[in-house]
Formats: structure tokens, sequence, C-alpha cells
């Protein structure tokens, strides 16, 4: 009861603010949370978000883990172009299922291993040490797929996209089952309670035998894994590889996903939880957008705006004055004080 | 009439943090062509009271006197304008800069508007001919040599405030002709009348260029003298103290229970590392409270970092229980349960956001690896179980221990390691900036582990403390093991005779 | 086998010397702006395939995008003394100056593709398509297809303040401007990518009552368009009968979808600029006669009854 009730307050901003944003769409486009069953698969824009938010929920489970060792990974964009164009590869060659899911799973650890290389052997700062692949990734994804758009007709593949099993739509299996499993892993083993501590202080936490090193690489490797996902999701979804676009920004709206989740950039605490509803957030307004029917000019300046209000609405200014922080933050200046008097 | 006054006096001068009080009733008198030292181990309030003088922070309490007026500097430009000018250890000048862009920024002389750069030049030539500096001053800054830089810090503080130049560890990064030549300088603006005020942990230094010594410890004053009537050993146990006598340990009655405790277990041989300890042997005993002591930069730390792995020695061998053991890393010294609680609990010990209960069961995690968690209700029981032993305050296992007091905070990144039930435990300035109840309290602690067999190295500036609590003393000087005291050698004056180099430390 | 090594040996030599002789021979520099897309590799191709139809010789430079590559590439030509020189400009500005080192060497200039901001004497001529003509062939289709029915239009527009965005919508609503029974009731950007295409193609379905509201999508490329015929396949649609499909830039993979029933109409955006553009030059060089300014190519429109799939495998192999 009092783990649900902190597990609730931790989530509440972000819930609250995924309520108001769909609220808002249904007033402007009636019919919005209608969810039916046509041709025995669930069918509704809400169903639409769910599907379409995997590529950025999925890399947002990633993001997250590396966010809390204090890092950044700009490259799972260019990975699921990587990943995409070694699918359709494959496939088109083919190549049976087990082995394209194999080898594409195997390319994205091996992608977030060399990110893992840069930070934590070579202590490059993580978001140089990830923009080397995000710009190389997409001229890797390029060579694979020799320039083209590589099409594929392979319909169990292509399941994977735009399938469904029991009326659920695979994608929605996908994502919900990575983040579960990763989600699992985290708090049912210490991997996430020990990635928090080199988080918040990796000379401490190493001091205490904490083997940082280890899990910076597995944050990574686990970043890339979960682009790798993506990156066959996006490919199966429109039957083929497009290097130029597959995952195209995408890492951006994953950063901002888990900053709209709440967990801080400067590492530390983590909550994959919130930072999903983060990512439901984004394409809720993604998909808001498309259904509203404004003129395409408007479309960042909307997504711009609807996030400044979110963020803002969950700045410690404004969370005290509703009460989902209580008075911590006096004790906290106090703390600081006595910092700058023990130098 | 000014003549009569002293050229920048202190009175009085309190300064708190947030209500921890970092320097109380402390004065501070300056006179004119005097060079003055102001000495202290880490924490005893040496750069807060520099900071105040020189405007970066408010005191709370107190009066300052430029020249008999009452003066109130409430920044660094204002301080700056009365005459009173600081060099920091980190020489606060712009690298990308030239030299005569550094020595006359935000004042560069100025013709129709525009900078003049010639005029600027030749000032800038002349300025530092007065310090014996003949260099190009229109090359950049980072083309020159710390120690030049230094003074071309110097020149500018002096140009700019003239009365009273402040140094911060002037020296930390020079070499001795380095110092030699920067010491002409200094002697120099003596002889011009400028009153110099000198933070340094290098006693020699002291004794060679110093009129007089001002000495703080744990935020007071312990006395000002004149350099000339103070012998080392006197300065020594000023710096140090020594006014808690009455707890030192009985050792008089000790020299045969040390025997007693059997074979040492633990025995590091011949073990260093260049530019940080010479090699050194230390054997330590179950049961047995090493205490290690020395100035501050003398090596105490680390000695530490090498028992531990943090450093990895470059020489000699550890051994335990007779077994070759290596200690290349933290997580090594760890897996032969070994524990250390480092001397900057923020930035080495506590990992602020995490709940206290997080931070107690850290280290036994780390050991047991990520594979292997400890359960919420396990955790649950160490912590309360260590919680209530050491009593930690408040005694909320949930809270995040950024939040707990300094005490209260090193109780339980000592209660990280015990729970690891380690066999040798390493305290890094165990008490420094926790108030006088934890104070005590930690001491008892330390009594009551090794009572129970396990083993101690504690490193501490109190040598009250180390008295009071260890069976033999290390002491270090200069980044070297000098003497070894036990039995009745051990006693404050015998490890100050030790520091100094001029006690006789009969075969232990 | 030697004997048969020294044979070839001087039927090459031969060959060569036959050439060099050769009055007819052209040789001409192309300064390609990279291969970014599929359309730009196949401009490669055909330009290669055109120049080897007329026996010109062509040498090939690719600039990575980056007009500095373009303009070395220019000088260098310069220096080799081509006869003339194609370029497909990166951007529109800062060419005056080679331009001019071109002409005083007399060497014509012919651009590709894409306009540029100099003086209209530095260059021969420009080939390009017109981009709202593209959209203008579009909606006149539409308009004709449908006859007199009412008919709602979704439209797919490329990225949002791209000239071929602008310039493709503004054309296609010139095309059914007179046709009051068509109106387009949703338009939204797609980037000119597949899974934006889909994903908004799957919004706009959702908000006109399930799709069978919507007569006709028109996208502004045809990669959307394949997108979008996945979104309408997903909802149960039949695409191409249920929900009619027209696209602009004719692509091999879009005529496989009309093949299979799924696409209705495209309009070419050909990759054959180095054609009338070849046919200018030797205009030009033989009769002196000089072309106009710019050289509209054809924006061709393709349906079912052009044979889809013989035109897929034509397309197959220019490296789309």
């Amino acid at each position: 009861m009092t783990w649900f009730t902190r597990r609730l307050r931790r989530l509440a901003p972000q819930l609250v603010a995924l309520a108001i944003i769909l609220g808002i769409i249904s007033l402007i486009a009636p019919g919005f949370l209608t969810v039916s069953v046509q041709n025995g698969r669930l069918y509704g824009s809400l169903i639409d978000i769910l599907v379409r938010a995997a590529p950025v929920a999925l890399l947002t489970v990633g993001m997250t883990l590396v966010i809390a060792t204090r890092g950044i990974d700009l490259s799972i964009g260019a990975v699921i172009a990587i990943c995409g164009a070694v699918a359709a590869t494959l496939i088109s060659d083919g190549y049976s299922l087990p082995v394209v899911i194999a080898v594409s799973l195997g390319v994205g650890i091996a992608c977030g291993l060399w990110n893992g290389v840069l930070v934590a052997v070579l202590d490059i700062q993580p978001i140089i040490a990830t923009l080397i692949l995000m710009v190389a990734g997409r001229g890797i994804a390029q060579l694979i797929t020799e320039g083209v758009i590589l099409t594929f007709n392979d319909d169990t593949f292509a399941a994977l996209g735009s399938g469904s099993l029991a009326g659920i739509p695979i994608p929605i299996y996908l994502w919900v089952g990575t983040a579960l499993v990763i989600g699992l892993l985290m708090r049912r083993t210490a991997l996430g309670f020990l990635i928090e501590a080199t988080g918040i202080n990796r000379r401490a936490a190493s001091l205490a035998g904490v083997r940082a090193r280890f899990l910076l690489f597995s944050a990574y490797a686990i970043s890339g894994l979960c682009a790798a996902i993506a990156g066959m999701i996006v490919t199966a979804d429109i039957r083929g590889a497009d290097a130029n676009n597959a995952g195209l920004w995408l890492e951006l709206d994953a950063i901002l996903a888990v900053v709209v989740g709440g967990t801080s950039l400067n590492g530390g605490r983590f909550s994959i939880t919130a930072s999903l509803i983060g990512a439901l957030i984004i394409q809720s307004i993604n998909t808001g957008i498309l259904v509203s029917g404004f003129p395409p000019e408007f479309n960042l300046i909307i997504k711009a705006g609807i996030i400044i209000v979110v963020l803002t609405l969950q700045s410690p200014a404004i969370m005290t004055l509703f009460g989902f922080i209580k008075a911590s933050r006096r004790s906290e200046k106090l703390n600081h004080g006595t910092k700058e008097a023990t130098r | 009439m000014s003549a009569s006054h002293a050229l920048l006096e202190a009175r009085g001068i309190g300064k708190s943090f947030f209500g921890i009080s970092a320097l109380e009733d402390v004065d501070f008198t300056l006179e004119r062509g005097e060079i003055h030292a102001l000495l202290g181990e880490n924490g005893a309030g040496k750069s807060t009271l520099i900071k105040i003088l020189t405007g970066v922070y408010r005191r709370d309490r107190g009066t300052i006197y430029l020249e008999g007026s009452e003066v109130s500097p409430d920044d660094v430009a204002a301080a700056q304008a009365l005459g009173i000018g600081t060099v920091y250890q980190e020489v606060n000048l712009l690298e990308n800069l030239t030299v005569a862009e550094n020595l006359f920024l935000g004042r560069q002389p100025r013709r129709f508007g525009m900078i003049d750069r010639r005029s600027m030049r030749d000032r800038s030539k002349a300025l530092l001919a007065r310090y014996g500096l003949d260099i190009d001053v229109d090359a950049l800054l980072s083309s020159y040599s710390v120690a030049i830089r230094q003074i071309i810090a110097i020149a500018r503080a002096v140009d700019l405030s003239g009365k009273v130049l402040v140094l911060d560890e002037p020296t930390a990064s020079l070499d001795a002709n380095e110092v030699k030549g920067l010491f002409t300088v200094l002697r120099q603006l003596r002889e011009d009348g400028v009153g110099i005020v000198i933070i340094t942990h290098f006693l020699d230094q002291v004794y060679e260029i110093a009129d007089r010594v001002t000495v703080l410890r744990n935020g007071r004053l312990v006395g000002s003298r004149a350099i000339s009537e103070l012998p080392r050993l006197d300065l020594i146990s000023m710096m140090l103290g020594r006014e808690l006598q009455h707890i030192t340990r009985d050792h008089q009655a000790e020299p045969e229970t040390i025997d007693d405790r059997g074979a040492p277990s633990i025995q590091f041989q011949n073990y260093g590392k260049k530019g940080s300890v010479a090699p050194f042997d230390l054997d330590i005993r179950p049961g047995e409270v090493v205490g290690i002591a020395g100035l501050l930069g003398s090596g105490r730390s680390e000695t530490a970092f090498l028992l531990f792995g943090i450093d990895r020695a470059d020489s000699g061998t550890a051994t335990i229980d007779g077994k070759d053991v290596s200690i290349a890393s933290p997580e090594a010294a760890i897996a032969n349960r070994f524990g250390f609680c480092p001397e900057e609990r923020k930035t080495d010990g506590i990992v602020g956001d995490l709940s206290v209960a997080d931070n107690i069961v850290l280290a036994l995690q780390a050991r047991r690896g990520w594979m292997r968690p400890i359960s919420s209700a396990q955790k649950r029981e160490l912590a309360d179980s260590f919680i209530k032993s050491l009593d930690i305050r408040p005694a909320d296992r949930e809270r995040p221990i950024k939040f707990l007091s300094g005490g209260n905070q090193q109780k339980a990144i000592l209660a990280r390691w015990l729970v690891t039930e380690p066999r040798l435990l390493i305290l890094d300035e165990p008490t420094r900036g926790i108030d006088i109840g934890a104070h005590a309290e930690i001491l008892k602690m330390i009594e009551r582990l090794c009572s129970e067999g396990m083993s101690l190295v504690v490193i501490s500036s109190e040598l009250e403390e180390l008295t009071a609590v260890a069976h033999r003393v290390i002491v270090l000087s200069d980044r070297r093991h000098v003497a070894e005291l036990s039995g009745r050698q051990l006693t404050t004056d015998g490890i100050i005779r030790a520091i100094a180099g001029t006690g006789e430390t009969e075969a232990a | 086998m030697k004997k048969a090594l020294v044979a070839a040996a001087a039927a090459a030599i031969l060959a060569s010397l036959a050439s060099g002789v050769s009055a007819q021979s052209l040789t001409v520099g192309f300064s390609q702006i990279g291969s970014e897309s599929g359309w730009r590799a196949a401009e490669t191709t055909v330009t290669k395939q055109e120049a080897e139809k007329r026996g010109v010789t062509l040498k090939f430079a690719d600039a990575q995008q980056k007009q500095e590559n373009q303009i070395k590439a220019i000088r260098g030509f310069i220096a080799q003394g081509v006869d003339a020189i194609l370029i497909a400009p990166v951007v529109a500005t800062g060419w005056d100056a080679v331009l001019k080192e071109a002409k005083e060497e007399n060497i014509p200039v012919i651009l590709l593709d894409r306009e540029i901001e100099s003086p209209k004497d530095l260059y021969l001529t420009a080939v390009t398509s017109d981009q709202v003509f593209e959209g203008k062939v579009a909606g006149e289709w539409l308009a004709k297809d449908v006859g007199s029915k009412d008919c709602k239009v979704v439209e797919l527009q490329g990225t949002t303040g791209s000239s071929p965005a602008i310039n493709r919508k503004k054309g296609f609503e010139e095309g059914i401007k007179a046709a009051s029974n068509i109106k387009i009731v949703r338009s939204q950007t797609g980037d000119f990518t597949r899974t934006k295409g889909k994903e908004v193609m799957e919004s706009f379905i959702k908000a006109e009552g399930g799709g069978k509201d919507i007569c006709a999508v028109y996208a502004h490329n045809d990669d959307m368009a394949v997108g979008a015929i996945q979104a309408i396949k997903e909802a149960g649609l039949k695409p191409g009968t249920d929900i009619k499909i027209v696209s602009i830039d004719a692509v091999p993979d879009i005529f496989q979808a009309m093949a299979k029933g799924e696409a209705n109409a495209t309009v070419e955006l050909t990759p054959n600029m180095a054609g009338p553009a070849f046919d200018a030059l030797e205009a030009y060089l033989k009769d002196k006669k000089e072309p106009p300014k710019w050289i509209q190519t054809e924006s061709k429109l393709y349906t079912a009854a052009d044979d889809p799939m013989k035109v897929y495998e034509a397309k197959k192999g220019l490296g789309y």
C-alpha cells in the first residue's frame, strides 16, 4: 500500500499531463477516444498512439538507463537505421526469421558496446562518444542498403510492424514486453540500484566497490538492444529499410520522453515507467496534431508549446505549489551550505 | 598618524554556513612590510578567513580595519579598490589573452575610446621590469610557465591594489628555483612596504620567508607569533593541538598485550608509489589500531589510497595470512575484506540522492554482484539495525543521505563498511567536520571494533585522537614514513617531535 | 594466347585513335551533387547512358553535397579542355566566378535539375522540371478521373517549407480549381518518408470516419504514397479502388503497386535531364543555335494503362 502510494506520487505529474492532453485532443477531434474492433483487431486513435509510440518507447527504455548513469546516447536513431538495414538485407536474402532477429539484435548490442568502450574505457564524454556513431551510423546503414530503400516481401517479418495477435498489434507487445523485461531486470536484480549509485556519484560508488565500468557497458548495450528492436519494427512497418529517414531525430524524442518522465539529466534515480508515460505523452501530441487538422506549419510549434507547459508544471517551484513535493527543499539548501563550510 | 595603526586588522571575525560554524572570534593583524604566514590543517578556516578579508564572503560578526579606519569589503572589486589584492592557487588569469591584456584587463588604457595598445604594452613592460621579468608582453599567457604566470598575477594584484597581497598556496606547483625567484619578489615587495599574507603547508618555506605566523584550528585562533620566537616543534603542536591529553590511552600498560595479539595478519612490504608515497613496511595485527600522523601534504591520504588499491603500488608486496595478494583496485581490496571511509565524505563517500538504507548496503551489494540482490526486507533489517546501533539520526532509513548532518553521514558510511564485516577498516579523518557528540561516539566505536578483532588504520590530524585510540602510530613527513611510535613513546609530544624530525625514535 | 593479347591491344589503340580523330565525338564534364537519393542515383545512371548512346565521352565527378568540390571539379574540366560542362548545382549562389572562367575558355555550361542565381549569359541553358506543373498534371488527372462525383481528397505534403512541397501543392490546387466537386479536406506533412506517410494516413483515416469518406490521396512523392497504401490496407480498405492514389516522382516501387491495382497515377520527375541537355548542346555546337534559357522536362503521367510492370522493370536498374 505504501509502496503503491509512493509509486503513484512519483508518477502523478506524468499521468495527469497525459490525461489532460488526451482530454484536450478528444475535444478537438471527436471520436478520438473511441476504440472498436475491426477485422478482429483493436482499432482507434488510442491504439495508433500505442503502436506508433513503439519506436520511441523502446528507445526511451534504453535512454533512461543511459541517462541514469549520467550519460546520454545520441546514436540510437542511427542504430535504428543500421539494424533496419541489416534486417531488411537478411530478409530479402532469404534468411529465416529467427536468424534475422538474432543478427539484428546482435548488431544493436554491438553498437551499444562500441559506445560503452568510448565512454567507459576511453572516458570520452558520452555526448561526444555517441555523436560519432550518430554521424557515422547512417552512412553505415546506407552502405548496407546500397543507398536505396531496400524493400522486401516477407509477411512474417512484416508482422513485427503491422501484424496483430489476439486483436492487439504486435509492436505493442514488443515495447511493453521489452520494457517489462528490462524493468524487472533492473529492479529484481541489483542492476538498477548500482546504476543509480554510479550515476549519482561514480567516484563514491567505485570506492564502495561498484564496478562502474561494467554498469556503463550494460546501460549502453541495453540502449543498443532497444534501438535494434525499434529498428526492426520501423523496417517491418513499411516493409523496407530507409537508411536516410528511419529513426531520424528519434533520439531527441527519447531524451525528451525521459525528461518529461522526470528523470534528471544529471543522472541518478530513474523510473522506466515514468519515462514510458513521457513517451506516450509525446506520441499523443504527435497523433493529436495529425487528427486535429491543423496546418502542418504549426506542428512543431504546438508540440514545443505543449512540452514547455508539461515541463513547467513539473518544475520544483510549481510542484511545491501543488504539493507533489513536500518542504524538503529547505533542508536541501541547508545541506548545500555545509558543503561550502567544509571546503 | 595612520602609522600608529596596523596595515590590516581583523577583530572577532565570525562566520557560519547555515548554522555550522566555520570561523569563531578570530583576530588577525598584518603590519606594513610584513610577510605573514597563515597556517592550519584542512578545514581550519584559513580559506574562509582569507575570503572574508578579500570580499568573497561576507562576515557574520567582527570588524575589519584598514590603516586604522573601519572597512567592509562587500565584494572582490571593493576589496581591490581598498588595496587588498589576491592571487589564488589556480592563478586567476586568462590563458587565452596576452600578458599585457591580463595585466590591464578591465582597465585598459584608452585613447579616443579605443584601447591604446602601445601604451598598454609599454606600461606592462615597465611593470614587469620591477619584478625582474623581461618577457614579450604580447605573447599569450599560456605560453609561459606557472612560475611566470604567478609573478604576472602578483604584478597585476599589486599594481591594482598595492597595500595588501594575499597569496593562497603560491608555491604548490613550483620547483625549488622558481620558489627562490618568487621569494626574491616577495622580499622586494616587503621592502616596498606591502603587507603579504601567505597560505602554505610547506613549513620550511614558512621559516625561510615569513616574519610572523598565525595558526588556526577548527575555525578558532590558536595564536599568532613572530617566527623568530617560535621553534618548529611549538609551531607543529599549535597546528595539531594538544588540549585533550586526559583521554590518552594508558600506553604504559600495553606493550605486552600488543605482542599477545599474535602474528601480523596483513603485511605490506616495501610498498610504495613513485611521486605519491615512498616505499614503506606496514604490519597490521588482528584487533590492532594503527594510527597515521603527519601534516597536511605529508602523504597521509596517499598511504590510504595505496592500502585500499585506489592508487596502484609500483613497488612492494602485500600479504594476507602469509599469502601474496594483489590490491590493484578498490574491488580487489574489498574482495580481501578491506573497507575505507574517505576523508572527502561529500565527493568520495556518500551517494547523496540515495537513501540512508541504500548507502548502507551499497558496498555489500557491490561485493555480492548485481545478480544477487539484497532483498528489501534484508536491506530494511540491516539499515535499521545499524541506524540503531550507531544512533544515526534522524532514524529514517528512506531519507536521502544528503539531508543528514555530517556526523550522521559519517556514521552511515561506517555502517556501509561494517555490514561487509571487514577485517581491515581504513578511516581517513573519521571525525573531520562533525560535532563533538558524534566525535566521541566514533572514537568509542573504533575501540569496540578492535576489541572485536577488527584491524583499523586511522588517519587523523587530531593527535589526541590518535594517541587515544591507536596502539601504534606511523608518522609521515614529506611523503615518507619517518617513525613508528608505540608504547610509552606514543604521546602527542612524541608525534610532534617525529614530525619535526627531532625525535630520537628508539628502536620500537 | 600471346597473339590474342597483342591483337586486342592493337584493336584498343586503333579504337582510341578512331575516336580521337572523329569530329563528332564530344568530351563533356558532369559535376553531380552526390547520391543522396534514389532519384539522384538514377539521374547519374541515365546521364551516363545518354552519353554512351550519343558517343559522348563523359567525365563524371561526384561532389558529395559540397559546392567547393563542384567548383574544383569544374576547374578540372576547364583545365582538361572539355567541350561542355553539365552541372547539377548543390546550391543557388556562388557560381559566378567559376562560370566566368568557363565562358572565357568558350566552354558552354548547362545546368541540370536546379537553377542558380547567376547572370543568364554565364550558362547556355538550364534543364529542369516544373514542380508546379507536376502538381497540376496530378490534379487534372484526378479531376478527369472522378468526373462530376463529389470527392474528398487528403494530401500528404512534403517536408514543410521545402520548395517541392510548396510548388506541388500549388500546382495540384490549380489542377482541381475547375472541379468544384473536389475538395482537399486534410493536408499534413509526411516529410517525404514512408513511415510518416503511413502514420499520417492512419490518422487521416481515423479522422475521416474510418476512411470511407476519403475518395483520394494526393501524395507529394511516391514514398509517402507507398506508406499511405499500407495504412489503407491495414484499415481494411482497398487502395486504388476505395481510395484513389495519385502521387509524383514515378519511382519503381509505385509501379509495382500500380500493377497490383493499389495505386492509380503518378507523374514522372524524369531522371533524364541529360537527354534534352545533350540535344541542345549538339544543336548549339553544330549550328550555333542558341537554345532557350530554360528547357522544361516532360512531366509524364503514368497510369495503370501504361503497363506498369514493364515500366518497373525498365526503371529498376537505374539505381533508384
